[in-house]
């Protein structure tokens, strides 16, 4: 049975939406963008992940039109929109702020854009009233932004960039402004409309959860540079690189030296201690510098040494969180390394079978992390 | 609330006593019956009547009405035009001197000011009279309207203006729509600044309006210098009148925006 999973980005003749050919921006001295290329395609939720001055809200801006690129081209279903003004651009932006015009009510924030289209009046009405059922916001049509909560601001941003049915939608930090219960709810809201309008979504978040609950692509960015691009449990489960795996997520990172023996890779890593056992990595040399990544999670934790793991080391637990549906154990190797492992609680108050200062084994398959070249 | 020390009590006395007792001498004394200035006969309201008789007042109010409107209109074109840039524009060569050079003229010597003025304009060889004091007052009060937009702009959240592009206005639109109306209260507040601010300029007026037109102060002025009468009194009253009017609405205005705000945002706050 052949899955129809939505993936154009493995589809070679799939058309791209947006295209960023050779992007790179300048201000003054510093490069916000560098020579950075992309594609996103139709109906996507595309994710721009990063610290702050990544150069991910650069990159929407430009999208927008309130920047142009220093050099190369940005393509909008294939035409060059390097020069087009962003009053002119079918690309509409919910603003971090939300940006709600404060003199004006819902209803007609919602309906300024449709104004500007000229749109004939009983079409706006109509329209409006359809974002507000859309949003859930009949109630509140006749207010004015300071006089509804930060949450429904929030819906009423969205409805109003939603209005003109925009080929792109972009979403600059949207829930920054949310407390964390609302937040997850609203990202569930966020996927369920990117559905029923079919419109594609760019999301800027420096979020992590954020990105990897709504993407369909998460783009991970750094220093004005993609340093990768892929759907969330690639980006989780193969990084390409220390600091995405580090980004995303919870990681335990070793470095070592590489050994490659037969079709395991095996890697170097302290005196005395048995080397790790991992898939090799591609165009590994013996003694070339290699990182290991391994998500706390894929670690097990137990009092006697398993038998047939491939891979075994003995520590002793020096602290212990407990997160409610997990713990999580900090074990210190002999080389005073601390390794991460968690364990899912899942029978209700359970005596813990480890405390501190305990002498514990840690274990994981061969095929549990990953290696990486940097 | 704290209480009030006698220290506190005092010093507010003092310095309001300080503040306006002079003008409240003077109020008193226009309803004075007699022709003698510091001799009280009894409260009357006749000089306030010989005052709107007198033509000669009634005209020069009338030159300053009408300097005073269109100067103060002027400048809040220019001076809310200068504040956009100094908010907007960023970092533009000579930005530091541009701005300085914006607040000058508020602490230049009016005396200064006039007689620059009026140099310029007999250069040009331009006949001095209404519009010749308009073109100095706008130069003057733009500065203050200036002052007050740019501080509004400050807190402008410069994203309404890019929302706005963003769902298809042009520039020239966004302004219009959004971000004039938001500033509006400041604006409205400068014009009633400039408007006050050129309803009692004497030094400027004086440099640079001709034999044709006379203003309220200049008139006042040259009366005074033959004597002070009660019919002076009388006017000067009104012009406070008018004056108090003018800056009292400028601040309420600026005010009840400020309470209304807070009031509706408690209000959300408690729907939420």
């Amino acid at each position: 049975m052949a899955l129809d999973v939505f993936a154009p980005w493995d589809d070679p003749n799939a058309k791209p939406l947006i295209q960023f050919q050779n992007v790179t921006k300048r201000f003054g001295d510093f490069t916000a963008i560098d020579d950075l290329t992309v594609d996103i395609f139709e109906k996507e939720f595309f994710a721009l992940l990063g610290p702050s001055g990544c150069g991910k809200t650069t990159m929407m801006r430009m999208l927008a039109g309130f920047e142009t690129p220093t050099e190369g081209k940005i393509l909008l279903a294939g035409q060059d929109i390097g020069a087009v003004p962003p009053n002119k651009r079918a690309v509409n932006m919910m603003f971090q702020s939300y940006a709600l015009f404060p003199h004006l009510s819902i209803w007609e924030n919602i309906a300024f854009g449709l104004k500007r289209d000229k749109m004939p009046k009983d079409q706006i009405g109509e329209r409006v009233e359809e974002m507000l059922r859309l949003t859930r916001l009949e109630k509140f049509a006749r207010r004015k932004p300071h006089q509804i909560s930060g949450g429904q601001r929030q819906r009423v941003a969205l409805a109003r960039s939603l209005a003109k049915a925009p080929k792109l939608l972009l979403l600059d930090e949207p829930l920054g402004a949310l407390d964390k219960k609302l937040r997850q709810e609203t990202q569930f809201e966020l996927m369920d409309i990117q559905e029923t309008t079919g419109t594609t979504f760019v999301i800027v978040t420096h979020d992590q959860e954020e990105a990897m609950t709504v993407a369909s692509r998460v783009a991970v960015m750094d220093h004005g540079k993609i340093i990768q691009v892929s759907t969330p449990d690639v980006i989780y489960e193969a990084p390409n690189s220390t600091y995405v795996a580090d980004f995303i997520g919870d990681v335990n990172l070793i470095s070592g030296k590489a050994d490659p023996q037969g079709d395991k890779l095996h890697m170097h890593w302290a005196e005395g201690q048995p080397a790790v056992v991992g898939s090799p990595l591609d165009g590994a040399t013996k003694g070339q510098d290699v990182h290991y990544a391994i998500r706390p999670e894929k670690v097990s934790i137990s009092a006697e040494k398993p038998e047939n793991a491939a891979n075994a080391i003995q520590g002793e637990v020096h602290d212990i969180a407990y997160l409610g549906n997990i713990s999580t154990y900090h074990v210190q190797l002999p080389g005073g390394q601390i390794i991460k492992a968690q364990s899912a609680n899942n029978r209700r108050i359970s005596r813990r079978a480890f405390t501190w200062e305990d002498k514990v084994w840690l274990s994981w398959t061969d095929t549990a992390g990953v290696f990486l070249e940097r | 609330m704290r209480r009030m020390t006698w220290f506190n009590v005092t010093s507010l006395t003092l310095g309001f006593a300080f503040l306006y007792l002079p003008m409240l001498i003077l109020i008193i004394f226009s309803f004075n019956e007699s022709k003698l200035v510091t001799v009280w006969a009894g409260f009357s309201t006749k000089w306030y009547g010989e005052v709107l008789r007198n033509t000669a007042f009634l005209d020069a109010a009338w030159v300053t009405i009408k300097v005073a409107f269109l100067s103060s209109c002027l400048a809040t074109v220019l001076g809310t035009m200068a504040a956009i840039v100094m908010v907007r524009a960023g970092r533009f060569r000579g930005r530091t001197v541009f701005s300085g050079m914006i607040y000058a003229p508020m602490v230049m010597p009016e005396v200064i000011t006039g007689l620059s003025l009026l140099l310029l304009f007999i250069s040009l060889g331009m006949d001095r009279g209404v519009f010749t004091i308009v073109l100095a007052h706008t130069t003057f009060a733009m500065c203050y309207v200036s002052v007050v937009v740019s501080s509004r702009l400050v807190s402008f959240d410069q994203s309404l203006e890019e929302a706005a592009l963003d769902l298809g206005c042009s520039p020239v639109q966004a302004f219009r729509l959004v971000t004039l109306p938001i500033i509006a209260p400041a604006v409205i507040s400068g014009w009633l600044l400039a408007f006050t601010l050129s309803l009692d300029d004497l030094v400027i007026a004086s440099f640079t309006s001709g034999p044709s037109a006379t203003t309220l102060p200049m008139k006042i002025w040259s009366s005074v210098r033959l004597g002070v009468s009660p019919e002076i009194n009388a006017l000067s009253t009104i012009m406070i009148l008018v004056v108090a009017i003018g800056v009292i609405t400028a601040s309420l205005i600026n005010k009840r925006n400020v309470v209304r705000q807070q009031r509706e945002e408690a209000a959300a706050e408690k729907l939420a």
